[in-house]
């Protein structure tokens, strides 16, 4: 069975080294603080100038003050710091950050990156994605392995406009860990009950061992 | 001491505006934007404004009003995905947009703000965002060069200013704030509480009063975009 939203933030949570600071992207990269793994302390920095961000706000603490780089209304730590943008984004392309977890449109087996626009149809833009790709140690991709066309994401180079040229470490799709490797794509590991026919099927990127 | 406390949005604007001017605006999504200093704009009629702002509101809220009574020639932000009438002028070919990452706008109003005209990244090396800039190698790796921003008006959200326009923010309210008030021209701020000198701590202060010409105490709704919630 491939991967389910929650199992690929739970594997992506694996990812995390503890004492580490680690910034985390819109979407299925948020799920991620929720896997946590015990022991493992993360700092989560949030683009929009914080330090420290704490779990969603009850009712009651709901502070319009207070949002994270998704606009969701976010709450703030014991070690929590606030800061202008040009600071958050110096400790991005100061190389400050040591993993930044994002979703993908196309990944290229060159770890090419594409997440921000279709050219005609899509524009809504790259906010931090291109900062935090230039900047941070490790970046780590989490998508689904093909489009809603059904489509291969894998691909051997990007179709569309790109967010970062070489900059994608690890891929981990709903079927399993895949790493930018020598000549290609190195497979990981695989989603429970995936095999490597079903991978080599919807992979247009160079498959190595 | 000069008089930088104006009655109203309106007043405090009065004689900065002119068509074809420059804005930077502060402010992330609508967290700490300066609702009542853009609401004045629209009222003024101003147009063919070039606007730096990360964001472009949303179609009621923000910047989106501009957007709407079509006073915006261009826009230069990151990320303007919550409003669909940007998105249909855009696609349209009625508006102008430049998109800058999220950290180059930032350091672009930074460096224009500290009088630097240009700095080098690494950011948008083999995208788009780098079509047309000069490129150059420092210790082996490819880097941008980008433009300070010198806006003829900046227009800043901040919590408290304390009667000589000394500013300090609140929590993720601050975001671009400081560095579009350092970048204008002329900058006016619109604050929620004008305390007496002396009541803020001086080492606290975000942005120092040289910043800021003009300051005007507002109302402010404080629309939130993503009410998210846990169980309690």
């Amino acid at each position: 069975m491939p991967w389910d939203r929650n199992q690929m933030a739970a594997r992506a949570a694996q990812e995390l080294e503890d004492g580490t600071y680690v910034n985390l992207g819109i979407g299925i990269p948020t799920l991620v603080s929720n896997y946590i793994p015990e022991g493992v302390d993360v700092t989560l920095q949030s683009e929009n100038g914080m330090l420290g961000m704490g779990p969603f706000p009850t009712e009651d603490e709901i502070d319009a003050d207070l949002i994270n780089a998704g606009k969701q209304t976010i709450t703030e730590l014991d070690r929590t710091s606030y800061f202008n943008s040009a600071d958050s984004f110096a400790m991005i392309r100061g190389g400050h950050i040591a993993l930044s977890i994002l979703g993908a449109m196309e990944v290229s087996e060159t770890g090419d990156l594409a997440n921000w626009m279709i050219p005609g149809r899509l524009v809504k833009g790259m906010g931090g994605a291109m900062d935090l790709v230039a900047g941070v140690k490790r970046v780590v991709i989490i998508m689904d392995h093909t489009n809603k066309a059904g489509e291969t994401k894998l691909l051997k180079a990007c179709t569309l406009p790109l967010t970062g040229k070489a900059v994608v470490d690890r891929v981990i799709s709903n079927l399993g860990v895949f790493d930018i490797a020598e000549g290609g794509l190195k497979v990981v590991e695989l989603a429970d009950g995936v095999t490597m026919d079903e991978v080599r099927e919807k992979t247009d990127a160079t498959l190595v061992e | 001491m000069a008089q930088k406390n104006y009655s109203d949005a309106s007043s405090a604007l009065e004689g900065l505006l002119f068509d074809g001017m420059t804005i930077a605006a502060g402010g992330f999504g609508l967290c700490g934007i300066p609702e009542n200093l853009i609401a004045a704009i629209r009222d003024s009629g101003v147009k063919d404004l070039t606007v730096y702002s990360n964001n472009a509101g949303v179609d009621e809220f923000g910047l989106g009003v501009l957007l709407q009574t079509k006073q915006v020639k261009k826009m230069v932000s990151s990320y303007v995905g919550e409003n669909a009438e940007f998105m249909r002028q855009y696609l349209s070919g009625e508006l102008e947009l430049e998109f800058n990452p999220q950290g180059t706008l930032a350091e672009r109003m930074r460096a224009g703000g500290a009088g630097i005209p240009g700095f080098y990244t690494k950011t948008g090396v083999g995208t788009l965002v780098a079509e047309g800039k000069e490129e150059k190698d420092f210790d082996g790796e490819t880097y941008i060069m980008e433009r300070g921003i010198v806006a003829d008006l900046a227009i800043v959200k901040a919590w408290k200013s304390d009667e000589h326009g000394n500013l300090l923010y609140r929590k993720t309210a601050r975001n671009f704030n400081p560095l579009a008030a350092t970048c204008g021209k002329v900058t006016v701020a619109e604050v929620e509480e004008i305390v007496p000198l002396g009541s803020l701590n001086p080492d606290n202060i975000h942005t120092p009063s040289i910043y800021v010409q003009r300051f005007v105490q507002g109302e402010h709704e404080k629309r939130i975009e993503q009410r998210t919630i846990r169980e309690a």
